[in-house]
């Protein structure tokens, strides 16, 4: 299963604070961007692991966003701690959201996130229960 | 169009002290909604909003745009400039609105990225 397996960046990510959140895909990006990786597969994976993080902060109690580096794949790998998805079909419905409007004045909770993953991504896998949510987004190099 | 085209155009102040001289935009994506900007919008193009935090430079950054232009008077705080420079993104501010804002770019030759792909 962990064939290929090359190393993994970890962030912390704190629920609700706003002046940090994207730190983590900005870091991600640059060590992509340092490892040579064609661009357009870079702003590929930072759109996804910044839509990733965004949800953490805004919808979580806090979580995890992992960058695992194989030798044909990235993995972006988001873990939170709960308290998970009601309704995780209409979650992936565009344009259906959640978020309070106090969230929507940020300029998110449009109801894009999951939707813009899974356009994104080579493959997009979740799971989701009152513990938290786990999203492991698949890029093929 | 050259920033300091854009800046004269819009009567806009240029908010970052680095040269952005060698910048050359030709699309333009307004929005205030972040996430619609993640979903449409490209690389090179200039991306204006009424929108006024952090988020706005982490969308950039993330989509490698180059520039942010603020509409409605909108002047961004001390740390979000500062998140600007960090991630070497132009910001000019107008007080223009934003479908003024848009017009008067159109009419001075920039384009939609969707009606013109």
């Amino acid at each position: 299963m962990n064939e290929g397996f090359l190393k993994r960046y970890s962030f912390n990510i704190a629920a609700n604070d706003f002046m940090s959140a994207g730190k983590g895909s900005s870091s991600i990006k640059n060590i992509l961007k340092s490892m040579g990786i064609d661009a357009t597969v870079i702003r590929k994976i930072a759109i996804v692991s910044y839509e990733a993080e965004m949800n953490i902060v805004i919808h979580s109690l806090g979580g995890e966003l992992h960058c695992d580096l194989y030798d044909n794949k990235i993995i972006i790998l988001s873990e939170d701690a709960g308290p998970g998805i009601e309704d995780l079909n209409l979650a992936l419905t565009e344009g259906y959201s959640t978020a309070p409007e106090s969230i929507r004045e940020l300029g998110f909770g449009a109801g894009m996130g999951l939707p813009n993953m899974m356009k994104y991504s080579d493959d997009f896998k979740i799971t989701t229960g009152r513990d938290g949510t786990v999203i492991k987004i698949t890029f093929l190099m | 169009m050259k920033i300091k085209d854009i800046a004269k155009v819009l009567n806009a102040e240029i908010l970052t002290d680095f040269s952005s001289e060698g910048t050359d935009i030709q699309y333009g994506f307004a929005s205030d909604l972040m996430s619609d900007v993640l979903a449409y919008a490209n690389s090179e193009s200039l991306l204006v909003t009424g929108l006024n935090n952090a988020q706005v430079i982490r969308t950039a950054e993330m989509m490698d745009m180059d520039t942010v232009l603020f509409v409605r008077g909108k002047k961004p705080c001390k740390e979000v400039l500062e998140l600007a420079r960090e991630n070497s993104v132009t910001v000019l501010a107008t007080e223009y609105t934003m479908f003024k804002t848009c017009g008067m770019l159109v009419l001075s030759g920039m384009r939609g990225i969707e009606s013109d792909e």
